[in-house]
């Protein structure tokens, strides 16, 4: 997008002298508050919205020389609540740019049971009728049907604010994995930051007015928010936010404060740790204890403190570690590996001393973070 | 007697079911006045309440036509063009059509307009050209409250169209008419029931049509 400007009759400025380059294959998030002009911005690129100055290149060409529906056939849309169409089933639904395309009608139909797999639904609903239909699967067919006539670019315009917190996160979860399948150009709009930072290989803050306020990637973005406007969008914990790009891996496990159910007295004693975590005979977690309290061979599992929620090294970032060992009771978080046993515990104490480590190694802003880490 | 008996004797007589003043005969006059009557009306309401709600422009327009030609009587208008132009069909289409052509235009119009907005930005989002989103998104949506449109509009015509029958025209006004000036209770109140079943009957009609015609996905069951 270079210098991109709408302006309308009575004089509002939705989008002012915007210039974008959009990553290929990748997600740039458009983020910011309402009135924004974030989906003026993406409806100018499949032209619903036409720019009052500047130009929008795809691929090198001016997006104005091609007709407005072949443009937006090669680009699937998909917007807050579905849209979908009441009078057609899922199948019908889905296979709609297809038969646009002139598909046949066979074709179209076995290329949106294809989809259906792909987006997480069910085959059995493809001849149900959207009412019939939860918000999260109606929001599932939205993508289904963007996604049909497999176009190299994804418009989403607040596709999961209208659905819960629970089925938002696998609806974003599913897109992640869908991207990691396809890698399509995603341009996707949303006045949730939390979301934006989860999705977005890029991310663009657009702030009141039109303007753009800054274009990085997530993790720039919340080390180092280009101005004033920015920090204060990106919400007081972004400190704590940004260690969600920090892996959990490196931390060091303390394995001697494990005791399995059945343990020594010797062993009890062993470890010096404040607290013990007693696991059952598979290793699984069963709660803390202190090792005054625990009496070899008659430990009640009852009667142990809970373990909080544990996390997985490798596959959890700081910030899960982090969150772990500030709920738990004893200040120690939990690792647990893929089946669930434990691997270790960790202290609030050695994750802060990670925390400082990565961050030395990137460049971050350790006083800021260590804050929040005792 | 009552209204029930004379009715009762007006249908078992034969000699009304059978010849020119046949049951019959006059009811198919009657339904052809109103299919045609209808028809043209519909020519005119379902394209112009298509556009302006799809627009959205127009809107004032159509509300100015309903309020106009409903204040229109009928009978008077009716009486006024066989004065002018002499008796025959067009006298009585005239009044028929122009009765017809409010509910069907203001409905439709109001039904395109009230089409949810998101699958038609999500058709147009999606390279549907603007004939297809009419067609296809905003018609079918829209299609229960269109035919209930047209539905009053063929309920007041099958019921006004016994105006015909002043002009010396058929249709079951003619028993109504001539039963009055020939003091025949027994033929005015069959000649009322029958419109009155005949009524009846286009609301069946429009039931079915409605079952046919509008998707169980927009209709919800």
């Amino acid at each position: 997008m270079e210098s991109v400007t709408k302006r309308y009759p009575d004089g509002t400025v939705a989008v002012d002298r915007l210039s974008l380059d959009i990553p290929d294959r990748a997600i740039t998030v458009l983020v910011g508050p309402s009135g924004c002009g974030k989906t003026t911005t993406l409806r100018m690129i499949n032209r619903m919205v036409e720019p009052t100055e500047g130009t929008i290149l795809l691929d090198g060409e001016d997006l104005q020389r091609l007709p407005v529906t072949t443009l937006r056939r090669s680009m699937g849309y998909v917007i807050q609540n579905a849209g979908l169409f009441q009078h057609r089933t899922i199948l019908d639904n889905i296979a709609t740019v297809p038969r646009l395309l002139g598909w046949g009608k066979a074709r179209s139909r076995e290329r949106a049971a294809e989809l259906m797999g792909r987006v997480g639904l069910d085959a059995s609903l493809a001849g149900r009728y959207p009412y019939q239909l939860s918000g999260g699967q109606q929001q599932r067919v939205g993508v289904a049907r963007a996604l049909a006539a497999d176009p190299p670019v994804l418009l989403m315009d607040e596709p999961f604010s209208a659905v819960d917190p629970v089925v938002r996160k696998g609806l974003q979860d599913e897109l992640l994995r869908i991207q990691d399948e396809l890698g399509k150009t995603i341009v996707f709009v949303t006045h949730d930051i939390d979301e934006a930072v989860k999705l977005g290989t890029m991310v663009a803050v657009m702030r009141t007015g039109g303007r753009l306020a800054q274009f990085a990637s997530p993790a720039d973005l919340l080390s180092d928010p280009a101005d004033a406007f920015v920090e204060d969008f990106l919400g007081a914990d972004r400190g704590v936010r940004r260690l969600s790009f920090f892996p959990s891996a490196g931390l060091e496990l303390v394995t001697d404060a494990v005791v399995p159910l059945d343990a020594p007295a010797a062993r009890l004693a062993a470890s010096g740790a404040p607290y013990l975590l007693v696991t059952d005979p598979d290793g699984r977690p069963l709660g803390w204890g202190e090792p005054r309290d625990l009496i070899a061979g008659a430990i009640v599992p009852e009667g142990l403190l809970p373990y909080g929620r544990p996390f997985v090294p490798g596959t959890d970032s700081l910030r899960a570690a982090l969150d772990c060992a500030v709920l738990s009771p004893t200040g120690w978080a939990v690792a647990v590996d893929a089946d669930g046993r434990v691997s270790g515990v960790v202290s609030q104490q050695a994750i802060g001393e990670a925390i400082r480590s990565a961050h030395a190694a990137g460049r971050g802003d350790v006083a800021e973070v260590a804050e929040v880490a005792p | 007697m009552n209204v029930l008996t004379y009715v009762h004797a007006f249908f078992a007589d034969g000699a009304h079911w059978q010849g020119y003043d046949g049951i019959p005969r006059r009811l198919l006059e009657h339904i052809g006045y109103t299919l045609l009557a209808l028809g043209l009306a519909a020519a005119v309401g379902l394209p112009a309440g298509l556009l302006t709600g799809h627009t959205g422009r127009g809107g004032n327009a159509v509300a100015f036509v309903a309020t106009a030609a409903r204040a229109l009587p009928s009978f008077g208008l009716l009486v006024l063009i066989a004065v002018g132009i002499g008796i025959g069909l067009l006298p009585v289409m005239v009044p028929l059509v122009l009765l017809a052509i409010p509910p069907i235009l203001v409905t439709t119009y109001e039904a395109v307009r009230s089409v949810d907005p998101s699958p038609v930005d999500a058709a147009r989002g999606l390279g549907m050209p603007e004939a297809g989103i009419l067609f296809r998104v905003e018609l079918p949506a829209a299609l229960p409250l269109v035919l209930s449109g047209v539905r009053s509009a063929a309920i007041q015509v099958v019921s006004t169209a016994t105006i015909a029958a002043y002009v010396s025209l058929g249709g079951l006004g003619r028993y109504i008419i001539d039963g009055l000036y020939q003091r025949d209770y027994e033929k005015v109140a069959g000649g009322a029931a029958l419109v009155a079943l005949l009524a009846l009957a286009t609301l069946a009609l429009f039931w079915g049509a409605g079952r046919l015609a509008v998707s169980p996905g927009v209709r919800r069951r």
